[in-house]
């Protein structure tokens, strides 16, 4: 009992936390802790790869830009995700064909190289269908493009590596690996520029492939495809020479090369090529295994955007099908003499597969998700439940429940709810914005969303009440330079005036008219190097001025929540800026950070809630070929810096959350997940309880419910409801053997059962747990021996027991608020009453956790819902109304009881007396008669139900009555004493049979059983 | 409670000389056998009979499992003062209660076949593996509840899915301190979630006739606190048979 008290004790304010060292990490610390993916999947996202199974066609693999790998077993109905643990860019997924059911290889690191393409770390086996993942190697591939298991044997396996993006790799070639992935040779390299985009085998002959190699470099502001080094190369000797194929080809610089084998006639290839001339771009034939080319087509569908659309799919039976990615995707039933668009869908076409069984049946991997067509490609369908959105942004409001707002890739600006009945479904989401959404922000007060395309191409101001809709980006006015905007342009809402909004070009603009009018305050705070200004010549081989390769731009602006004055800026080309006075003076404070390489990419500046002076900055290199982590704290205005990065975090990190109330949590958002802190980032801890190793581009924490919320570049909008407990971790919890976390009053929420309309192939966001939750930290599993929980009202009495939870770290265990639920008459079917519990009445319970001999007790608050518009009086009326229903069910029960007692015993009587047995059968008769009135006693639980018996009438009385929070309407009242009325006659009839016939039964039955008893009523209802 | 002392304070000790050198799969399951009780005493079990409680929307509902080395079996429960037999198996037939007739139905025969395998399972999967046909595989070391494990792949007979046969595989988590389960994972194989796994925790071991038994469990969210474990109990042959009234 002391250490009861003790326990309890010890909840120590959040102020009080000081800058301990907390050295456990995530697994041992987060627990119960989970986060909650909400989707959407509405408009899905990038799916970079698809690979079906040679032999089943029920299996499909999918390989997502940025959110990891999914699999099919239903023939691609629907998905579910398997590689959740691993980086989640993909390269390429493979069947082994020897043993396709357990062997898949993925290669990570998407081949689609937009600027905004992540990385991969490697090459992954699985040898269990896709449960468990292992990474075989490779580890700066960074982007893998081809994988090909030795028809003859799985051991041999071929690997074509593109490598780097963002600069030289000699990790680039082909790798060949003789035993089975544990080693591998590096078999063909051309040069730290080119990588090789594709390799493909003849199926007939697997000593022969075919490889092309690509010279390609982005840099923040430009990207070039196409150099001298790109070639197509042959092999017949299972790789160990490479000759280069161009005969027929375009003379001068190539650019990146597709190449495809026909499976029905493997002499034929088809290459799509990039080149200098136009007209010498597009389709090429080869009829002599490559020996000779012959161009075919420069359609648009086959020559746009190289970089993006390079995959060429040929029929399995017919070598004249042939499909192409591209904007539209298109098909060609003359062997590529002529094209045709492929069906409605979401553009952008990376991949196509067919279904070697149907032909008809073909896949389609788009910037919007998985396409299924059952016609080749005529009329396509979505796959619904692929939550792999790809999030830019996001921003939350204050509604209850709170709204998510937030920018996709190449999917529009959505809004939706972070709650709805039924669960988080695609009709909750509602489009504000086209083409690459980004920032998306509420009015603060007023019902206004602003969204932005583009590089402010458009920012919209959208009036939700009037459906007003305009456009309200800063213009290009007299007098001042071309303005400059990043693809992601920052715009912001003022903290201090809620009609402000800030917008960064190269300046920042201000407008205190909601984007009426715009006032530039800042000179051009980037290092506006002209070198990096060209996008107009950007691209290589085919132009590419899209607006995203826009440079030396602003990317995040802050207003300090404690000044308004105060107000920083962070640019793609490393300057940080701050000024203290509104604009009119700013400060260039990028020298003085410490250890961050010039021109590194400032994405992220957090002003502190704390202190006016203090800022957090989180600067992401990768666009210089820099995955290292940087991520700084000033405390001084940006005089000075210190890093608060530490070996726990793996690579580049985008953005960074301050708590509220304890300066020293913090939330930073990586490319490979989320890492949290409580002792100001001198120990980080990967975050991965329900959360993938996804790209976290931006994050939030919303004030009132203390939930949060990430945007992730692959896995949609996820949330870590209320991180309030995380406030109160220290080393003196986390030397307790047991300790309590305090929360917050839990609200019995009133809320209707209605709302799901989705099937059970399309995606749900889980809703948030809405139940009382008790939180508590232990300090080691409880392996042995005996480990319970049990709700108390403040007098120590019983409500319920519940299932314990039991991890070492942090233990969540949830009460929807429920008493325990009704006796019900033993009848012929169920009564449905008895699943019905009444809820506990608003006030103080305990929770008393009993591990072994010891008890711990915490103690929590219920509370109403603060939105009902039940009074007082009208609960009280509706409690005791239901108390009294529930006695009444439960007496009823055991009267039942003891009339089946009676029955029962008077046989056993029989069994020795025959000659009792006539008065048994008469006491029997009047017993069954009334039992008859009291409960069904015919009939099914379904359209041979029974006519209701007075268990189902007060049943169902008493069900209605718990299940609502007001009083009893007078409807209602009525039928209650409708339904008392029988129960009195009931009751009467019971007492003359029970006082005429139980004593005597009794006595004789003792005869013949002198060990029976019977149960009085509380023994019952224990029973 | 003395005994449970001593086991700890053997395995603590065990489990440091062990760490000097590597732990093979076989290793830990023999640990494991012995911290249970060991495998003379299993091997006389025939019969196990687990009475437990499940929480079912903030309802208790008491349920009744027995398992014996014929391979029958029952789960019942008790609802209203009806005893429902919610799954059964005499080694032949398995069957199940309708809800909306509370008449007995025949499992579908692919059911009944998987059910049929489970025989050889009994008493603990790991015992006698090898003689089963079953074979394990130490992957390596994960954290799993907050707690340092061994992970175990066992592979069992192969059972059927939608007319084909499937690898059986479950993954083991042996906690590195007690060397017993804390948590399984297995493949879902069927329904919109096949091709994900599907994860058990199990704890507080509790001492019954001279072995350990969880005594709490959680099924894929589906939690289950057992009362009471009987052992080798006759039960009646009619609880296994499908009724035809």
């Amino acid at each position: 009992m002391k250490k009861s008290l003790l326990f309890s004790i010890i909840s120590l304010s959040a102020l009080s936390i000081n800058a301990q060292e907390i050295t456990l990490k995530g697994k041992e610390l987060f627990g119960d802790l989970e986060a909650r993916q909400i989707g959407p999947a509405i408009m899905s996202g990038r799916v970079s790869d698809l690979a079906m199974h040679p032999k089943n066609n029920q299996i499909i693999f999918l390989g997502a830009a940025g959110g990891g790998i999914w699999k099919s077993s239903d023939g691609g109905a629907s998905f579910v995700p398997v590689f959740d643990k691993h980086i989640q860019s993909i390269g390429t997924i493979t069947f082994d064909p020897n043993n396709p059911d357990n062997v898949i290889w993925a290669g990570t690191g998407e081949t689609w190289t937009r600027n905004s393409v992540s990385v991969g770390d490697g090459i992954y086996k699985s040898t269990d269908g896709g449960l468990n993942w292992t990474n075989m190697g490779l580890p700066k591939s960074e982007r893998i493009s081809s994988i090909i298991v030795d028809p003859r044997d799985s051991n041999n396996i071929w690997v074509g590596v593109l490598g780097a993006l963002w600069g030289d790799s000699e990790d680039r070639g082909i790798y060949n690996s003789k035993d089975g992935g544990k080693t591998w040779n590096k078999i063909h390299y051309v040069d730290n520029k080119t990588g090789c985009s594709d390799l493909v085998i003849d199926p007939s002959n697997p000593n022969v492939m075919y490889a092309s190699f690509w010279e390609f470099r982005r840099t923040a502001w430009s990207f070039n495809s196409g150099g001298n080094a790109s070639a197509l190369f042959k092999t017949t000797d299972g790789g160990k020479t490479w000759n280069k194929i161009h005969n027929g080809f375009p003379a001068g610089k190539l650019g990146r090369i597709a190449i495809a084998v026909s499976p029905s006639n493997p002499n034929i290839l088809f290459s799509v090529i990039e080149c200098e001339k136009d007209t010498q771009k597009g389709l090429y034939k080869s009829e002599d295994a490559g020996k000779t080319w012959k161009h075919l087509n420069s359609d648009f569908e086959l020559v746009v955007r190289p970089f993006y659309f390079s995959r060429i799919t040929i029929d399995p039976k017919n070598p004249d099908i042939i499909y192409k990615g591209g904007l539209n995707g298109s098909i060609s039933r003359d062997g590529g003499k002529t094209f045709r668009n492929l069906g409605a869908m979401h553009s952008d076409i990376h991949d196509i597969i067919i279904d070697p069984i149907d032909t008809n049946r073909i896949y389609v991997a788009t910037d919007g998700g998985m396409y299924r067509s059952w016609n080749n490609g005529s009329t396509l369908d979505i796959v619904k439940n692929l939550p792999l959105s790809q999030y830019y942004h996001i921003t939350l409001d204050n509604e209850e429940p709170y709204n998510i707002y937030g920018g996709l890739q190449d999917n529009g600006s959505w809004y939706g709810p972070s709650k709805s009945d039924g669960g988080i479904e695609a009709r909750d989401w509602n489009s504000v914005g086209y083409g690459d959404g980004f920032r998306v922000l509420k009015h603060p007060t007023k019902k206004i969303i602003y969204s932005e395309m583009q590089g402010a191409e458009n920012i919209w101001r959208y009036n939700l009440e009037t459906k007003e809709l305009k456009t309200i980006q800063p213009l290009q006015e007299k007098g001042v330079a071309k303005l400059r905007f990043n693809w992601n342009t920052p715009i912001v809402t003022g903290l201090h005036n809620p009609d402000r909004i800030y917008a960064g070009s190269q300046f920042v603009h201000v407008s205190d008219d909601m984007g009426a009018s715009w006032k530039i305050i800042s000179p051009d705070l980037t290092t506006n190097d002209k070198l990096k200004l060209n996008q107009e010549n950007s691209g290589g081989l085919s132009k590419d001025n899209s607006g995203a390769e826009n440079h030396c731009t602003l990317f995040t602006i802050a207003e300090s929540p404690l000044n308004k004055d105060i107000i920083w800026a962070g640019a793609d080309d490393g300057n940080v800026q701050i000024t203290q006075d509104g604009g009119k003076t700013w400060k260039n404070v990028t020298a003085n950070i410490i250890g961050l390489p010039k021109n590194t990419w400032c994405y992220h500046i957090e002003a502190s809630n704390f202190a006016k002076g203090s800022a957090y900055a989180v600067f992401d290199g990768h666009t210089s070929n820099d995955q290292n982590t940087y991520v700084f704290k000033t405390t001084d205005f940006g005089t000075t810096w210190t890093s608060i990065v530490t070996k726990d975090i793996d690579g580049f990190a985008r953005c960074i959350q301050e708590d509220y109330v304890n300066e020293n949590l913090l939330f930073l958002g990586t490319e490979k997940g989320l890492y949290i802190t409580v002792d100001g980032g001198k120990n980080w801890s990967k975050f991965e309880n329900n959360m993938p190793a996804v790209a976290v581009m931006h994050l939030d924490l919303h004030k009132k419910t203390n939930d949060l919320v990430m945007a992730t570049h692959g896995r949609g909008v996820i949330i870590l409801d209320d991180v309030s407990i995380l406030r109160q971790v220290t080393n003196n919890i986390i030397a307790s053997e047991v300790h309590f976390f305090k929360t917050k009053p839990f609200v019995k929420e009133e809320n209707s059962s209605f709302g799901a309309t989705a099937s059970e192939l399309e995606f749900v966001g889980p809703n948030p747990n809405t139940s009382a939750q008790i939180v508590y930290y232990l300090k080691k599993r409880n392996t042995f021996g005996k480990i319970e929980m049990e709700i108390q009202d403040m007098n120590g009495n019983k409500i319920v027991n519940l299932p314990v939870s039991n991890q070492k770290g942090i233990n969540i265990v949830s009460w929807n608020f429920n008493e325990k639920g009704p006796k019900v008459a033993t009848g012929k079917t169920l009564d449905y009453s008895g699943f019905t519990t009444p809820l506990v009445p608003a006030g103080k319970y305990k929770a008393v956790l009993t591990k072994g001999k010891d008890k711990f007790t915490h103690e929590f608050e219920v509370i109403n819902d603060p939105k009902s518009p039940v009074k007082e009086v009208d609960r009280a009326d509706q409690r005791a109304t239901t108390k009294m229903l529930f006695n009444k069910v439960e007496r009823l029960a055991y009267m039942v009881y003891e009339i089946d007692e009676m029955i029962k015993l008077n046989g056993e009587i029989v069994a020795k007396d025959k000659n009792y047995a006539k008065t048994a059968d008469k006491i029997n008769a009047e017993l069954n008669k009334l039992k008859n009135t009291m409960v069904i006693t015919t009939g099914d639980n379904y359209v041979g139900s029974a006519e209701k018996k007075l268990r189902e009438k007060l049943g169902a009385i008493y069900a209605s009555i718990a299940s609502q929070y007001d009083a009893p309407s007078p409807s209602q009242k009525a039928n209650i004493e409708s339904v008392m009325d029988l129960y009195n006659k009931a009751e009467v009839e019971f007492k003359r049979l029970e006082k005429l016939h139980l004593s005597k039964i009794l006595e004789k039955a003792k005869k013949s059983n002198p060990e029976y008893k019977l149960k009085t009523f509380e023994e019952f209802i224990a029973s | 409670m003395k005994t449970l002392k001593n086991l700890l304070a053997a395995t603590v000790l065990l489990f440091t000389c062990f760490t000097a050198t590597a732990q093979t799969a076989d290793e830990i399951i023999n640990k494991y056998f012995e911290n249970i009780g060991g495998k003379d005493k299993l091997l006389k079990v025939n019969s196990f009979k687990m009475n437990m409680v499940t929480n079912y929307n903030g309802l208790e509902i008491p349920v009744e499992i027995f398992n014996d080395k014929a391979g029958k079996m029952y789960v019942k429960i008790n609802f209203q003062g009806k005893e429902i037999t919610q799954l059964a198996f005499d080694g032949k037939t398995g069957w199940s209660t309708n809800f909306m007739t509370m008449k007995a139905e025949k499992l579908d025969s692919e059911t009944t076949e998987n059910m049929l395998l489970q025989t050889k399972e009994f008493p603990d999967p790991f015992l006698n593996y090898k003689e089963k046909g079953f074979k394990v595989e130490l992957i390596g070391k994960e954290t799993k509840e907050g707690t340092e494990c061994f992970k175990i792949k066992l592979t069992k007979t192969p059972i059927t899915v939608a007319g084909k046969k499937e690898e059986n595989v479950i993954f083991y988590y042996f906690d590195t301190e007690n060397y017993v389960p804390i948590m399984t994972e297995s493949e879902i194989k069927e329904g919109p979630a096949k091709g994900q796994m599907s994860t058990s925790t199990m704890g507080d071991y509790q001492e019954v006739e001279g072995m350990y038994f969880p005594f709490t469990m959680n099924q894929g969210g589906q939690a289950m606190t057992v009362k009471t474990i009987t052992i080798n109990q006759p039960v009646d042959n009619k609880q296994f048979e499908m009724k035809t009234e």
